[in-house]
């Protein structure tokens, strides 16, 4: 009994260290498995980059960390994914609190077809937050923290739309901040984007680390290196390897991993 | 180098065929306008819309068919646009895909192509005799409610499943509810396109005399409707009984009651194609 205690202990204690947990999480979409048997533990204020060829459910097991899989036909998932250890897919767990703890920003920029200022507001409105003030704060401050502020002060209430590819990404990420999630999830964010407004993203992503746990999902390989700590190789719905990103790259574990890294396929 | 003559050929004949096919609809339509327009144009002045019906022709004015016809359109839209846009979203954003709701989807756009004069019968048997409303303005709105409504759903959920998913991917993610998501984003984002679905139906409710004859509406009222309990005539109903008198007088008032009824239509329709414009014009 004491013995057992003891190693529960341990092990919460163990937890605590980890922001993100997979624990044998399989998916499936219909008769076809997604995911197979995947166990992971994210590190709080870190990045983790996960790589792998096209259809190898990066995305699918990004997704899970805000369940954005549940409108998904056919979705089916079993194991536990945990966040500050609580399981989120819990029946008592409420899905928008959830997705207010974990932002995401999407591959293809997605602002809303309103102004600069609604996109950023539109999270804290959807909390019921009116006060005129605290909203135009948080505005400002989150412009600021993506470096957009310089570049639309003038005009906050022009179309979101007529921003520049890079500069609505920042917007979205911004849109992100503005409702202060813990983690941000990222599905190859600058996969649509000009390698000027790529960089301006990565030093973004570099500076964000200090505050939040950021997964990215990333088809760029010296992206992967550039900007995150932990880099995961998935392959056909298995993560071949999990290790720190200087590790992966510069003496993998698995030949696989090895082919995969120095462009023997993909 | 033959080849590609007969294939340009081709392409010139197809074009000649199309032009030929788009002009045939267009002239036949000026024909039809101009003829009206000879009839009636010189039979338009205030007291045409602002006297009630007559015996003799040059007395007979529009009056009680206009504000019946007011009055339809009016409460068919309370009736129609609440039920109709609520059915579309919920088929749209909440109903799983499954048999029931692809059974339901069939079923909707087979209504839309259920003949007027079938909900001219229903409403004859539920609203006038089984609630007891009578030939009244409110039997007949709610008739043509059920009339519209098919159309009504379908080109809302058009319109609904124009807006992008990553649109909606994006409110989720943010935390925004399914009502939130639909409300905010969808729907706003839907508008002009719902607006011309709605106006649209709403036009073809003008129009339609065949049911409002069925649940017996009248040919000839002597007062303009003042509650949705009251008797009704409507424009389409005095033009076809106009048209079926023998005095040439009648004829010319027919003319002239089209003319009107024409204008209805463009003005709803201008209005569609208003907002349409502004909300694309907004999305840029």
């Amino acid at each position: 009994m004491g013995k057992e205690k003891n190693e529960n202990v341990i092990e919460s204690s163990l937890k605590r260290k980890y922001k993100l947990q997979a624990k044998d999480v399989n998916v499936f979409y219909g008769d076809f498995q997604a995911i197979k048997e995947i166990s992971m533990d994210i590190k709080a204020n870190s990045v983790t980059a996960f790589i792998g060829p096209s259809g190898c459910g990066k995305s699918t097991f990004l997704r899970l960390f805000n369940r954005m899989n549940d409108y998904v036909d056919d979705f089916r998932m079993e194991g536990k994914i945990f966040i500050d250890n609580q399981n989120i897919n819990k029946k008592k767990v409420n899905v928008e609190q959830l997705r207010k703890q974990v932002g995401m920003v999407f591959q293809k920029p997605n602002p809303f077809p309103k102004s600069i200022f609604e996109n950023v507001a539109y999270g804290l409105k959807i909390q019921g937050i009116k006060d005129k003030t605290f909203l135009k704060e948080r505005v400002e401050s989150t412009l600021k923290q993506v470096a957009l502020w310089d570049e639309v002060k003038d005009n906050l209430n022009k179309s979101a739309l007529a921003l520049s590819g890079g500069q609505q990404q920042r917007l979205c990420i911004a849109r992100t901040l503005a409702v202060e999630p813990s983690v941000i999830l990222m599905d190859e964010p600058t996969s649509a984007l000009d390698p000027l407004s790529t960089a301006k993203i990565e030093e973004l992503i570099h500076e964000l680390k200090h505050k939040y746990t950021i997964v990215i999902v990333t088809h760029n390989m010296q992206q992967a290196g550039r900007i995150s700590d932990y880099t995961a190789f998935f392959y056909l719905g298995e993560i071949i390897e999990f290790d720190k990103t200087n590790k992966i790259f510069t003496n993998p574990e698995k030949k696989q991993t090895e082919n995969y890294i120095t462009g023997r396929f993909g | 180098m033959n080849n590609i003559r007969k294939n340009r050929l081709k392409d010139q004949a197809f074009k000649v065929w199309g032009i030929a096919c788009t002009l045939l609809g267009l002239v036949l339509l000026l024909i039809f306008l101009g003829n009206i327009f000879t009839d009636g144009i010189q039979r338009i002045n205030w007291s045409f819309l602002m006297n009630l019906p007559s015996r003799s022709p040059e007395k007979a004015g529009i009056y009680t068919a206009l504000m019946g016809s007011l009055w339809v359109l009016s409460l068919t839209t309370i009736f129609a646009l609440p039920v109709g846009i609520a059915a579309a979203i919920y088929l749209e954003e909440y109903a799983k895909k499954n048999k029931l709701s692809s059974i339901l989807e069939v079923n909707i756009s087979n209504l839309a192509g259920v003949p007027s004069i079938i909900y001219g019968l229903l409403g004859l048997e539920v609203f006038v005799r089984i609630m007891e409303m009578g030939a009244s303005v409110m039997a007949g709105s709610l008739t043509l409610g059920l009339l519209i409504l098919p159309i009504v759903i379908v080109s809302t959920r058009e319109a609904i499943k124009a807006v992008p998913k990553s649109i909606r991917d994006a409110s989720y993610a943010m935390g925004a509810s399914k009502w939130q998501t639909v409300y905010l984003q969808v729907l706003p984002a839907s508008f002009g396109g719902i607006l011309t679905g709605v106006i649209l139906a709403l036009s073809r409710a003008v129009g339609e005399t065949a049911p409002l004859i069925v649940i017996g509406a009248l040919a000839y009222v002597p007062f303009a409707p003042l509650s949705p309990m009251d008797q009704f005539s409507v424009l389409p109903i005095q033009i076809f009984n106009w048209i079926t008198r023998p005095q040439p007088g009648f004829v010319e008032n027919a003319a002239a009651a089209i003319i009107i009824l024409l204008l209805i239509t463009f003005i709803m329709n201008g209005i569609a194609v208003y907002f349409r414009n502004r909300w694309q014009k907004k999305l840029k």
